[in-house]
């Protein structure tokens, strides 16, 4: 029988504020344990919690560029449960009326456009973190320091049908939240995870088949492993006649199979009910027209006008566009140097490749876009070779000085005037009689040879172009 | 028909992680019996028009602005916890 795969991801992403959802204490990740509390963070008897707008904002700017509506009523609600890392014994999270609702996103697969639909984006404060006892299997320690933080939940539709599209839609939520500046998306530090839920049908089946759920993954790599065991046994188990059973399974990243939870078998009640400590959030136009406003052009469309209006190709975009602060820097040197395809080849090459060494980032990248777009125009007016802005290229990184000024302090600008390198040609002629030889009796590809022993006697600073016309000529004269 | 029964107050009782003895469950069952019975006079009234109240004040949009400030001193926090290790709280082992 062939199977449908059937997949809809729950994404939780830590919203970047400076202070936690409903008090004031930093936001930040990791510092010893317990130095990020207060009062509300550990649900004192008789503390009031007291919404941080700023969550609100960031919570609408994402639930906008993903295509939501927006509720002009929302509110939150008491999740409870008991775990250790949940001081208040309850969730401050939303049910029934979410900020953001029925959205959408495109994002590309295969070179294909794919659209999966979004249910809901809510706000909810994130948990504190249980540690493993080193060496004590009797007890847990718990830090606070996460407890709190905002955390955005987007809730898709089961729209996804591959781990690959699941992965490719979880990627393109990445790229949204970070282009907004909204998340850290750290997945390392744990700020971006998701829980997947799977299921198979029958191709051509309307109705839903039996689903698990995969728990708080946060590796690309990690979830599509999962799914994609999930997939097979779950095939496996149908193909045989079985069911499967609705539960929820934990990656065991080291064998690479997920396993059913234990001793979780009782169904979650939760006993919603609506936040008494907390009033109700109304939106109107102007605060939802406001955040629209703010929004930045999102990774998609930027990728479509970069394509159309620099023409470049497909794959040179999705690198140049991979963050926005990229993005940027790569505009800026394009339009100033009126030459999109060289900037983006020096960027995306060498320039990112010098960073890199230097163990930097785009954002502090010693050389600016200007002066990346200044080097360029060198190259384009003459006055320095490719091959020597490279190494221009590479000292600018390391100094932070401008290509005019290396060039000068270091004498590398190029050499046009034909009388030295007709002297620079006549030497190498007269060293390389064999050579010669060969060239005349019709093996004409040792040009190559002599152009290389030119370069090398100019310091590779003689305009290649020149060497190899003047070459040619006085090779061919005789 | 009772408005509540034993079972269902055994299992109230394990959400919030109570433990009662048989004659407290036959007692709790009897008073939120009582206490359901008094609230379901609400039900005599006719409320098609009234809105669901999930809060009594009629205020909206309360908010902090977003800043960080100095956190509670560590040693307060701590000092208030029956087991601790290293700037943790230790608490009984949870099954992962």
């Amino acid at each position: 029988m062939e199977f449908e795969v059937v997949i809809g991801l729950e994404i939780h992403a830590e919203l970047k504020t400076r202070g936690k959802l409903f008090t004031w204490t930093a936001n930040e990740f990791g510092g010893e344990p317990n130095t990020r509390i207060d009062v509300i963070t550990l649900g004192m008897p008789g503390v009031l919690p007291v919404l941080n707008r700023k969550a609100v904002d960031y919570t609408l700017a994402a639930g906008l560029a993903m295509n939501c509506k927006i509720n002009r009523y929302s509110r939150f609600d008491r999740k409870h449960y008991f775990y250790p890392d949940l001081p208040k014994g309850y969730q401050i999270s939303q049910k029934d009326y979410p900020l953001c609702y029925d959205g959408w996103i495109e994002f590309d697969v295969n070179g294909e456009v794919r659209r999966c639909r979004i249910n809901r984006i809510h706000l909810e404060e994130d948990a504190g973190k249980s540690i493993h006892a080193e060496g004590r299997d009797d007890v847990t320690w718990v830090d606070f320091n996460r407890c709190g933080v905002p955390l955005i939940e987007i809730v898709s539709e089961p729209d996804l049908r591959s781990p690959e599209e699941a992965i490719a839609y979880w990627r393109a939520v990445k790229e949204i939240l970070e282009y907004l500046d909204v998340s850290d998306c750290n997945m390392e530090e744990g700020s971006f995870r998701c829980d997947a839920n799977i299921s198979l049908r029958p191709r051509g089946s309307q109705e839903f088949g039996i689903r698990t759920e995969l728990k708080n993954m946060n590796s690309f790599r990690f979830v599509q492993q999962a799914l994609e065991y999930e997939v097979k046994r779950q095939a496996e188990i149908l193909r045989s006649g079985g069911q499967v059973v609705q539960e929820t399974r934990l990656f065991d990243v080291e064998r690479g199979v997920t396993r059913g939870m234990r001793g979780k078998e009782e169904a979650s009640d939760y006993r919603y009910f609506p936040e008494p400590d907390l009033v109700p959030i109304e939106i109107d136009e102007e605060w939802i027209e406001r955040i629209r406003r703010s929004l930045p052009e999102l990774p998609r469309a930027k990728r479509l006008r970069f394509m159309e209006q620099y023409g470049l190709p497909e794959q040179d975009v999705i690198v140049l566009t991979g963050t926005r602060a990229l993005a940027d820097y790569y505009e800026a040197v394009a339009q100033s140097c009126g030459d999109p395809k060289a900037a983006a080849n020096w960027v995306m090459g060498d320039l990112i490749g010098f960073l890199r060494e230097a163990g930097r980032s785009i954002e502090d990248s010693p050389v600016g876009p200007e002066a990346l777009a200044e080097m360029i125009r060198m190259i384009q007016d003459g006055t320095i070779s490719g091959r020597i802005a490279k190494e221009v290229l590479e000292q600018m990184v390391a100094t932070g000085k401008s290509a005019t000024q290396i060039v000068e302090e270091k004498g590398l600008r190029q050499i046009s005037d034909v009388t030295q390198i007709e002297a620079w040609i006549d030497q190498v002629i007269a060293e390389n009689p064999a050579q010669v030889e060969q060239y005349r009796s019709g093996k004409t590809k040792v040009l190559g040879y002599f152009v290389g022993q030119v370069m090398r006697l100019s310091r590779g600073k003689a305009n290649p172009q020149q060497v190899n016309a003047l070459l040619r000529k006085k090779l061919d004269q005789q | 028909m009772p408005r509540i029964t034993l079972e269902e107050v055994e299992y109230v009782a394990q959400l919030a992680r109570l433990e009662l003895t048989e004659a407290e469950k036959r007692t709790l069952t009897e008073q939120l019996g009582r206490i359901l019975d008094y609230i379901a006079k609400l039900n005599e009234l006719n409320t098609d028009a009234v809105e669901p109240t999930s809060h009594v004040l009629p205020i909206r949009n309360i908010f902090r602005e977003d800043e960080a400030r100095d956190p509670m001193p560590r040693e307060e926090a701590l000092r208030l916890a029956p087991a601790r290790h290293d700037g943790y709280y230790e608490v009984p082992r949870v099954i992962e």
